[in-house]
């Protein structure tokens, strides 16, 4: 098992929050294309024989993209590896970008998953966080897109300062209501070098309040699980049989090919990214020496991310797997730390499974970090 | 014998001190220019830094006068509160001290104790005004402060500048004119007074003295009369910059021997070196056993580095005999070390040395004197440790060491210090003006008032405007009780301190506060009380932390957020677990910042 993910750095303008790697000129755009064509030919060899099982378009914003740009993509990724004839397609979207013909060419491309980033059904709450659609749009393109894709997703984004518990039950309500299978909900967090962050800083926006981002995760958790949703990693909830299973493989510990500046790649031994600036991104392909750094993960990496990974999944952190990969000592060491955890309410444990509880998960980082090596 | 001089300078801290010593050491061409760094006598950096000599040192000075030669023998003596027994053997090496006094801020409390330990051992005074080139000098009144403390002649009173040389010759001058020539018998049974050791890692213990009568060959066997250890002479010699091997030290003269001695505990200073063949009859008076006045636990941070660090504890005490220490072990830390100091700086100086030289993080906790319970039974406990105390029950009464402690201040703070003093249960015994703007306070008060935070207090309330020495005055009862600190319910031995009943309510309640703030919000929430006995007294609580999960983690989050955790993690390694309660280091010394 193992996926691709390409990632698409182009947005239509910056939301205040966001930190991930993308530029709001398309003046390069083709040229980017281009690359991460040559990028999939570079690294054919990456998964080696194991079926690709998933593809993912992230970003930036995919859906800038034609069908026709996201088919060519596609075309590269199936001309060099071996693609499982039932793969998980996803593309990321906005929902101003949505359309009928621009989802029926999707559609046609291959596309058989939509991610779309809603964030909210308030016009304030959008506008706080300058993203690039209103509300209207938020709901006519989820509606639209629920005519020709079934299997959807949406994001939400909870603990903002203008949103209420009511406000926040209403976003909630509304995804349920619409018949979306699969919700991500992240709490809304201030990231390094972001235009929110500046903007605490100078005190022209209120910070974000823990209390209340505690308190609407709690209220989320219980709520969907009223509404028959899995709760199965700490921000993502779907009906049985809608899970990502591209994002799943990443917490499972498979294999995963990253294309594209920023993207990230990982095949059990070493974890590698590439440049997050896409002029040296594309001159480096161009060159074939794409300009990338590399970890070799070491044994006590990685039994600290099998822990910081499982513990924030409904499976759960298994001391068998522990024992089996990483031996008898490991195991006891956790099963004794873990105990604290379990008086406390914040974990339970089956057999040798170790789960953690809606506070547990609230604490996820903490606990994770203190049961680390 | 005649044309030898033995003196030290008596200062307060940064009086110039060091600086004119290295003035007298350039004029006298004892070291070049290019051996000259500045101040030259403290060679240890936290002496550099802390600008205090810490260790008392010598160096001999050839000096050409009036076509005779001279040697001056300087012995620099520590400056600190904490190390008068090492100031009055150093002393009692010497015929002449010199009193170096700043021109800009006239004399100190600490001045005046070890002048009068200098009148005791019957030193002849050279009082000089140090620093009179400084636009802030005060030549005439610290004049005035002189004479009304010794009684001398105002033209006896040297003007000096050891940053200019100002003033160097006449001091020379006088140090031969009117120190006297030490006096002692050559031809009598060795008997020489040591007045401090160093620790030299290739070559042992090197031990400085002075002889007092008779002479010490290289090849004597000596004996040291405290210790009764009998020890070949393997080198001995004279000190200048570094050490000078010679065939024998004279009477009168200053010199150092050495021996293959490991242990700093086998050199005691004032003790008598002998000849064992040819023994003194009679051993050098004033020795004294160095006892330490501030107890307080060293603990590693991490508890698998207990024997790591008592390796260190080991080879800091053979050169520093003053620093004693034995096993303690703690429910909260584990094991480590219950150490004896001669005072908190050389508390300070020891933790700092620990890290510095020995790259060890340890937990220091909460310090205390020693004091003396006596139990309805009638038995006499010493008890430096709270652990040690015994149950209230079954405790006749105790009681707590006093000092005399001597403040010297300008006449307006003295309501400040009279207020900070009674609220330290101190006794006023006496105040007078030295001259019209300088008082003199005598207060006798517990040690360990003085113990938690009483000089930074001192220095707030009178804008640093007031200088403070002690001595020990012996024991007096007092109500002392534990008080204990619990986490989560859980009592935390390492917390607990003995303090005075009468200020249990406010203290219990301080010190909850400060560790609220010392303790960072953790994954529980956290119950702070301060008990004595069964009585809690105070309590705070760290509410839990409500929200520690990062919202996503996909391809490219994993690793960051990895490191993220794993530096985390580092941080919390600094911590010590306490039932299910993350304590950081600085909180064990909670106790002294609670005013902070």
């Amino acid at each position: 098992m193992s996926g691709i993910y390409l990632h698409i750095p182009f947005c239509k303008q910056a939301c205040s929050y966001c930190n991930f790697h993308f530029t709001t000129s398309l003046h390069y755009k083709n040229d980017l294309l281009k690359a991460l064509v040559k990028e999939t030919e570079l690294e054919k060899e990456y998964l080696g024989k194991e079926p690709v099982e998933t593809i993912y378009f992230g970003g930036g914003t995919p859906s800038l993209l034609s069908s026709i740009e996201i088919g060519s993509l596609l075309e590269a990724v199936y001309r060099n590896f071996s693609i499982d004839p039932g793969a998980e397609i996803t593309l990321e979207s906005n929902p101003d970008d949505i359309t009928k013909e621009k989802l029926q060419g999707w559609k046609s491309a291959g596309i058989n998953r939509l991610s779309i980033g809603v964030q909210s059904f308030f016009e304030e709450e959008l506008k706080w966080m300058n993203r690039a659609h209103n509300a209207r749009q938020a709901r006519e393109g989820l509606e639209l897109a629920t005519t020709l894709f079934n299997n959807i997703t949406m994001d939400l984004i909870y603990g903002s300062p203008l949103l209420t518990d009511e406000m926040w039950k209403h976003n909630v309500d509304t995804a349920i209501d619409l018949g979306i299978s699969h919700l991500s909900c992240y709490a809304l967090t201030v990231e390094e070098r972001t235009p929110l962050q500046k903007m605490i800083q100078l005190q022209q926006r209120k910070d974000v309040d823990n209390d209340k981002q505690a308190r609407q995760f709690l209220l989320l958790m219980q709520w969907l699980k009223e509404k028959g949703y899995e709760h199965y990693e700490v921000s993502n909830f779907a009906k049985p049989g809608y899970r990502s299973r591209h994002n799943s493989s990443y917490w499972k510990g498979a294999s995963y090919l990253g294309v594209g500046p920023s993207a990230h790649s990982y095949n059990g031994k070493e974890r590698k990214w590439n440049i997050a600036n896409n002029n040296i991104y594309i001159k480096s392909i161009n060159e074939g020496q794409p300009k990338r750094e590399t970890e070799v993960l070491t044994e006590e990496n990685k039994i600290n991310e099998h822990i910081m990974i499982s513990l924030r999944t409904m499976e759960g952190l298994d001391l068998e797997t522990v024992n089996r990969i990483w031996g008898n000592l490991q195991m006891k060491r956790l099963e004794a730390q873990l105990e604290r955890y379990i008086q406390a309410g914040f974990a339970i444990k089956e057999h040798s499974l170790v789960k953690l509880t809606n506070e547990g998960m609230l604490r996820a980082d903490g606990i994770a970090a203190d049961l680390f090596n | 014998m005649k044309n030898i001089r033995n003196f030290c300078i008596i200062a307060h801290i940064d009086h110039g001190k060091s600086t004119l010593a290295d003035r007298l050491l350039q004029t006298t061409h004892t070291i070049s220019d290019r051996e000259m760094m500045d101040q030259v006598l403290d060679d240890m950096d936290l002496e550099r830094e802390k600008g205090i000599t810490i260790k008392s040192h010598a160096i001999q000075i050839n000096h050409k006068h009036k076509g005779e030669e001279y040697i001056l023998n300087l012995i620099d003596t520590p400056g600190h509160v904490d190390f008068s027994y090492e100031v009055s053997r150093a002393l009692a090496a010497c015929e002449g001290a010199l009193l170096l006094v700043d021109a800009t801020q006239g004399i100190q409390a600490q001045t005046i104790s070890n002048l009068y330990l200098a009148i005791d051992n019957d030193l002849e005074i050279i009082p000089v005004i140090n620093k009179i080139d400084m636009d802030g000098a005060m030549i005439e009144e610290v004049k005035d402060q002189i004479i009304e403390l010794i009684g001398c002649k105002p033209e006896e009173i040297l003007l000096a500048s050891g940053r200019t040389g100002i003033g160097v010759d006449a001091i020379l001058e006088a140090i031969i004119d009117r120190i006297p020539a030490p006096k002692g018998k050559e031809d009598a049974p060795l008997q020489a007074l040591i007045f401090d050791s160093v620790f030299n890692s290739f070559r042992g213990i090197i031990v400085y003295f002075r002889i007092v009568n008779g002479v010490l060959k290289k090849g004597d066997k000596v004996k040291f009369v405290s210790t009764n250890q009998e020890y070949e002479a393997d080198e001995v010699g004279i000190l200048k910059l570094g050490l000078e091997a010679r065939k024998e030290v004279k009477t009168g003269d200053v010199g150092y021997i050495i021996t293959g001695i490991k242990n700093a505990k086998e050199v005691k200073v004032g003790d008598t070196i002998t000849n064992a063949l040819n023994p003194t009859q009679e051993i050098i008076k004033g020795f004294q056993e160095v006892k330490p006045m501030v107890f307080a636990g060293i603990f590693p941070v991490n508890t698998d580095e207990f024997e790591e660090l008592r390796d260190c504890m080991d080879k800091l005490q053979l050169n520093d005999a003053s620093l004693t220490f034995e096993l303690e072990t703690s429910q909260a830390l584990g094991f480590g070390f219950r150490c004896g100091f001669l005072g908190l700086l050389h508390m300070e100086i020891i933790q700092e040395r620990l890290e510095r030289e020995f790259n060890q993080t340890v937990i220091t906790t909460v310090p205390n004197v020693s004091f003396i319970a006596y139990t309805t039974k009638g038995e006499k406990i010493i008890v430096n440790n709270p652990s040690e105390m015994p149950d209230a029950v079954k405790t006749d009464r105790i009681e707590e060491p006093f000092i005399k402690a001597q403040i010297i201040t300008k006449p307006e703070y003295i309501g400040n210090i009279m207020t900070l003093c009674l609220s330290k249960r101190g006794i006023l015994i006496n105040q007078s003006y030295l001259t019209q703007t300088r008082v003199e306070l005598v207060f006798e008060m517990p040690l360990t008032e003085i113990v938690f935070d009483f000089y930074d207090k001192l220095k707030s309330q009178t804008r640093g405007y007031a200088s403070f020495d002690y001595h020990p005055i012996g024991y007096r009862e007092a109500d002392i009780v534990k008080m204990d600190i619990l986490l989560n319910n859980d009592k935390v031995d390492a917390l607990s301190a003995l303090i005075h009943r009468g200020k249990g309510q406010e203290f219990g309640r301080k010190l909850c506060e400060k560790l609220k703030e010392l303790v960072p919000r953790q994954q529980f929430q956290i119950a702070i009380q301060a008990a004595i006995g069964a009585k809690i007294l105070a309590r705070e609580n760290i509410s839990a932390m409500r929200k520690d999960v990062t919202a996503k983690c996909y391809g490219g989050d994993i690793s960051r957020k990895r490191k993220l955790l794993e530096k985390q993690k580092e941080g919390k390694k600094r911590m010590r677990q306490i039932g299910n309660v993350e304590v950081p280091q600085e909180a064990f010394l909670a106790v002294l910042k609670l005013d902070e």
